[in-house]
């Protein structure tokens, strides 16, 4: 079971992250948590400065924007 | 950057095939943007021609006005907005971040607001850039300059001054605008208020994580660009057709000599009035250029409009208020206080000056 976290204060593109992570973990068939991180003192323990903000079992993958498809399969794959 | 051949090293061959493609493609679209926009004059005025508007009245000087500048000022921001959105696939806040800290005061503030041009920055992110930068030790004084230049002296405001008032007027804008955020930064920073920042904040350590960069193509900056464009179009071009509206109204309708007596450069209160009218009004550099267009062709002082402008785009109530989550109200009218001198100061200058 991957842990993941999606960093940021309830932006649109923060939601988009989040479904874009749960859609790829479920076409590639990968269990997954997926939790979103809307508390700023929270998310600034991860030391990002731009959200959305992409975190896998701990650590950060991903800061500011969208990442690309692609990308987000190959990390939940990891 | 815009060159495939960097890129067909180590790609296998449809990908740079496909990267031809797509650099082709968008050469070509801009070179239909230049046809496009060479023919905006004579498209509006045929458009304002086929209504049943006499041809001296105030209302055919407004419509004339808005046919033109609405296209004129979409199409600008477009290219404007895609070529940045490029740019800025080049930098990220965490890697401005890493510059950042440590930086003296000083050379730190330069660097700073300059940085604040190119970084990707919005304003839903200003308190985990603010938390971000802070807390991985880069200055208080050094991450205002940022925050300060980042929303007022950007693609959008320049190209738009560029595109409808001037270079000069542009180039102005960007070395005072720059001016406004270093000077007041350093200012801040001098005046050691960190003590003022929200206590939690304090208590941060999270320190800079290390994220890694993803190696973009050629087809995700081109990709990049275009997402920036409907992102930032699609968010402001109803403020850019109520700023038209606005300028197109003052255009038609204002006498020349009003305008100048109440922006004019001889009445000291002007400049002061300017700053106090702009805080509450929230608009961005789309909304208010146009109208700023339509002042200075009424006469309004120099001074008194770039006054005006730099206090609606800079110091916004909802920035502010977003803000408060991180600093207390102290360290708020602080940052309103220096910011609204130095804006006041380019004012009075330019209404001297020129």
């Amino acid at each position: 079971m991957k842990n993941i976290k999606v960093l940021g204060p309830g932006c649109k593109r923060c939601d988009a992250l989040v479904k874009m992570v749960e859609e790829e973990a479920a076409a590639a068939n990968i269990p997954v948590t997926v939790e979103k991180v809307t508390d700023y003192a929270e998310i600034a323990q991860y030391g990002i400065a731009s959200t959305p903000g992409l975190v896998v079992d701990g650590n950060v993958v991903h800061a500011g924007g969208l990442p690309k498809p692609e990308n987000v399969r190959q990390w939940l794959a990891a | 950057m815009s060159s495939p051949s960097l890129q067909q090293q180590n790609l296998p061959g449809g990908e740079s095939a496909s990267a031809v493609k797509w650099v082709s493609l968008t050469l070509l679209a801009i070179a239909a943007w230049f046809a496009l926009y060479s023919q905006l004059v004579p498209f509006s005025r045929w458009l304002v021609g086929l209504l049943p508007i006499e041809a001296d009245s105030h209302l055919y000087e407004a419509m004339a006005f808005f046919a033109y500048d609405t296209p004129k000022v979409i199409m600008l921001l477009s290219l404007i907005v895609f070529l940045m959105g490029i740019v800025r696939s080049f930098f990220s806040p965490e890697r401005t971040r890493a510059i950042l800290a440590g930086k003296r005061e000083g050379v730190g503030n330069v660097l700073a607001a300059c940085l604040g041009i190119v970084t990707p920055f919005c304003s839903c992110s200003a308190v985990p850039l603010f938390i971000g930068f802070v807390s991985a030790g880069v200055p208080l004084g050094v991450t205002f300059s940022f925050l300060i230049a980042a929303p007022m002296v950007n693609e959008v405001a320049l190209g738009l001054l560029f595109g409808l008032i001037g270079w000069k007027i542009a180039l102005t804008y960007l070395f005072f605008g720059l001016g406004v955020a270093i000077v007041a930064g350093w200012v801040i920073g001098r005046l050691k208020l960190e003590g003022w920042l929200e206590e939690w904040v304090l208590k941060i350590r999270g320190g800079a994580a290390d994220v890694p960069d993803e190696k973009l193509t050629v087809i995700d900056r081109i990709r990049e660009g275009l997402e920036a464009v409907r992102d930032i179009v699609g968010r402001v071009w109803i403020w850019i057709i109520l700023g038209i509206a606005a300028g197109a109204a003052i255009h038609g309708y204002v006498p020349a000599d009003l305008m100048a007596k109440i922006m004019g450069r001889d009445e000291w209160w002007t400049v002061p009035a300017a700053v106090v009218i702009g805080i509450p009004m929230y608009s961005n550099a789309a909304g208010i250029i146009p109208v700023v267009e339509a002042l200075i062709g009424k006469g309004a002082a120099l001074g008194t409009v770039l006054a005006f402008m730099m206090s609606v785009i800079a110091l916004s109530l909802p920035e502010m208020i977003i803000l408060r989550k991180v600093l207390t109200v102290r360290l708020i009218a602080v940052f309103a206080g220096v910011v609204g001198t130095g804006i006041l100061a380019v004012g009075f200058l330019f209404n001297t000056l020129f």
